[in-house]
């Protein structure tokens, strides 16, 4: 039992020793920390709820993906998150790409197919900012990835938009959101009740479809998670069992040595 | 190496190859026959061997990762995240090796505070200590190129505030640096040099560390109580005994590494660093990965650019000095009770520093990281070897054994 003892405090000194410093280092955001949301990917065996990333997915669709690309998406990943081939290839229709120069070498558009990434909304940075005030809009594949707190940051700042309070000096063109950090930003207020149908008959409130498109963007960084949890799952508690056998092993080969 | 004596196998197949290359003879003239290792080895002394699987974790899942990455400004963001998203397995390579290395460098640390306080550096263990050591700036090295490769935006700054180094250096400074740089400022010339080191170095660190090993094995492991193995009632063989020990030592370790690599893969991973590097926007505040923020605590500490890389590296270089500082001739602290409680304070100290070097370098954090900063090196500078003049002692057990045998279980637990 001792030894045991031994081995736990063993691990948890070298657990405080290295989460301890970094865990720290995290909580260095310079942002307001946006509000915590039970999400159904956290934990053990956490995995994406399918009809809310693809509600999400409408969301970016018809809002977000006139300012911000995708580029680490595809359309065939869309089959991933519970779309049948044949709808993935209608989503992927809707958009459109550049294709083949033709016979005379000219630049020529057509219809995005499954294996196309999102296509980005501007041609480059530069048309980007000049779309938007200056601002440049960040590509999305990663967002979820990218910022403190994640999935919360983004359903936060969807939701985060309020009128300045009368002692900010607004910059011209910014808006005023409680989550981002500085809290002025160039991106306007994008979700207003009812701005996208959803197929599937739920109300799209301003919460609804930031708590969606925060799910399909956590999707979009996370791709793996599910595969992650249910394999993770199965290598733990295969490494606890080989564990017990060894620790059961070294206590029979000393105990000889003791008597 | 070679050399022993001369010894008949029984497996034939041995047998054929020892006669035309005496390899078998030669490891067990370096390692011993039945490794005798005393019978009082503590769970800290199956660090070791966590490491060198750790290196072996990281130089497999590495070679995999190098088959898919592209060292280039403009492709090595994309290559990683193209390994995370469509190479079969990908995700679970890079998340082992990213998570690996900070297994790796908790290993490492924790195996360098048992030597500090069980005093495994003191004669006739110096030139293991300095081996050690080699290790371990070595690590640091490929460590701190590896995290460049992804070509983030900590990638990017971490390297640009790292190489700048060298530009405080008097004469040769800013020639060095671009030198270094391949160019005028941190680019593809540089990222591609650090992959090729990157590749490079952990074969060395692989090298280094059978010199560790084999240094090792000519006076045998150190051991709790410090005293050395008078008797054959003194040691056990290394296997199945240490063996055992050091099996139950690793499948925690892995149980450790897997919860991050399954469940927070991202937990000791900056934000930042998912965002593409970008030399026109400095991030707000640039920290290097966990297991540096002591040392870029210390190097931040000083307000004169030259004099911050001196400490920084005197704060490395010092480590080098403690078979010498320490001028105790007992080896480990459980019978120092002075040392004792010094050594715990050091420890506290350096994880301060890691709490300091996470955090901006201005206010309350910069006047606790200067304080830390001096106690890091009044601890090996003044302490180590004062302490070991002034202090008495506690009287030593006759042999290893004796204190086995009186409590009918190991010194372990017999002396807490």
């Amino acid at each position: 039992m001792n030894k045991l003892k031994n081995i736990l405090s063993a691990a948890a000194v070298s657990l405080v020793l290295s989460a301890g410093v970094s865990g720290v280092a995290h909580a260095s955001g310079s942002g307001t920390e946006p509000p915590k949301h039970e999400w159904s990917f956290y934990g053990l065996f956490g995995t994406f709820d399918r009809a809310a990333l693809q509600r999400g997915y409408r969301v970016y669709k018809d809002v977000c993906a006139a300012c911000h690309g995708m580029k680490y998406i595809a359309f065939r990943n869309l089959v991933d998150i519970g779309f049948t081939e044949a709808e993935a290839k209608a989503l992927a229709e809707e958009f459109e790409v550049a294709g083949d120069p033709d016979e005379y070498g000219d630049p020529t558009t057509r219809s995005a197919r499954l294996s196309d990434s999102f296509p980005a909304p501007f041609a480059n940075p530069q048309a980007a900012r000049a779309a938007n005030g200056g601002a440049l809009p960040p590509d999305l594949s990663l967002i979820s990835k990218a910022r403190d707190y994640g999935p919360d940051y983004v359903r936060g700042l969807m939701i985060g938009y309020k009128d300045a309070p009368a002692d900010v000096d607004m910059a011209p063109g910014m808006n005023y959101n409680e989550y981002f950090a500085g809290h002025q930003i160039a991106m306007a207020e994008p979700l207003v009740d009812d701005l996208v149908e959803f197929g599937d008959g739920t109300e799209a409130t301003v919460e609804q479809m930031a708590e969606d498109v925060a799910t399909f963007l956590h999707w979009a960084a996370y791709p793996e998670l599910e595969r992650r949890h249910s394999l993770g799952f199965q290598v733990m508690i295969f490494l606890i069992l080989l564990t017990g056998l060894f620790l059961i092993v070294k206590q029979r080969v000393w105990r000889k040595l003791d008597h | 190496m070679a050399g022993g004596p001369a010894r008949q196998y029984n497996n034939r197949l041995i047998r054929w190859v020892e006669y035309r290359l005496p390899i078998f003879s030669a490891v067990e003239a370096t390692i011993g026959r039945d490794m005798p290792t005393p019978k009082n080895l503590n769970y800290w002394w199956s660090l070791g061997s966590v490491l060198f699987l750790a290196l072996v974790i990281q130089i497999a899942t590495g070679i995999f990762l190098a088959m898919h990455y592209i060292p280039s400004g403009a492709l090595a963001f994309d290559s990683v995240e193209q390994i995370m998203r469509n190479v079969n397995g990908g995700w679970l390579l890079r998340y082992v090796h990213s998570n690996g290395a900070s297994l790796f460098f908790a290993a490492v640390y924790l195996h360098i505070f048992r030597g500090m306080y069980y005093g495994s550096y003191k004669a006739p263990r110096e030139l293991l200590w300095l081996i050690g050591m080699t290790i371990f700036v070595l690590m640091t090295a490929t460590a701190f190129m590896g995290y460049v490769l992804p070509w983030g935006q900590m990638s990017f700054w971490a390297a640009t505030v790292i190489t700048n180094l060298f530009s405080a250096i008097p004469l040769i400074g800013d020639g060095l640096t671009t030198w270094l740089w391949g160019g005028f400022a941190v680019d593809s010339p540089t990222l591609q040099r650090f992959y090729s080191l990157h590749y490079l170095l952990p074969f060395v660190i692989f090298g280094v560390s059978l010199m560790h090993v084999w240094a090792l094995h000519v006076h045998g492991s150190s051991n709790p109580v410090g005293i050395s193995a008078r008797s054959k009632q003194d040691t056990i063989p290394y296997h199945p005994y240490y063996t055992s020990k050091y099996l139950s030592v690793v499948g925690i370790s892995f149980i450790i590494l897997a919860f991050l690599v399954f469940y927070e893969p991202n937990f000791l991973a900056h934000p930042d660093q998912f965002k593409p590097a970008d030399p026109l926007q400095t991030p707000a505040n640039i920290v290097p990965e966990w297991y540096f923020l002591p040392f870029y605590a210390i190097l931040r500490s000083v307000p004169d650019k030259l004099g911050g890389v001196v400490l920084f590296g005197g704060s490395i270089a010092i480590l080098f000095l403690v078979p010498w500082l320490d001028t105790s001739r007992v080896r480990s602290a459980r019978f120092r009770p002075t040392y004792r409680y010094f050594f715990w304070i050091f420890v506290l100290n350096s994880i301060l520093l890691g709490w300091v070097g996470s955090q901006p370098a201005e206010g309350a954090a910069l006047l606790i990281g200067r304080l830390a900063t001096v106690y890091y090196f009044a601890h090996f500078l003044i302490i180590l070897p004062f302490v070991g003049w002034f202090e008495r002692p506690r009287l030593l057990p006759e042999s290893i054994c004796k204190p086995v045998l009186k409590s009918g279980m190991p010194a372990a637990e017999a002396a807490e």
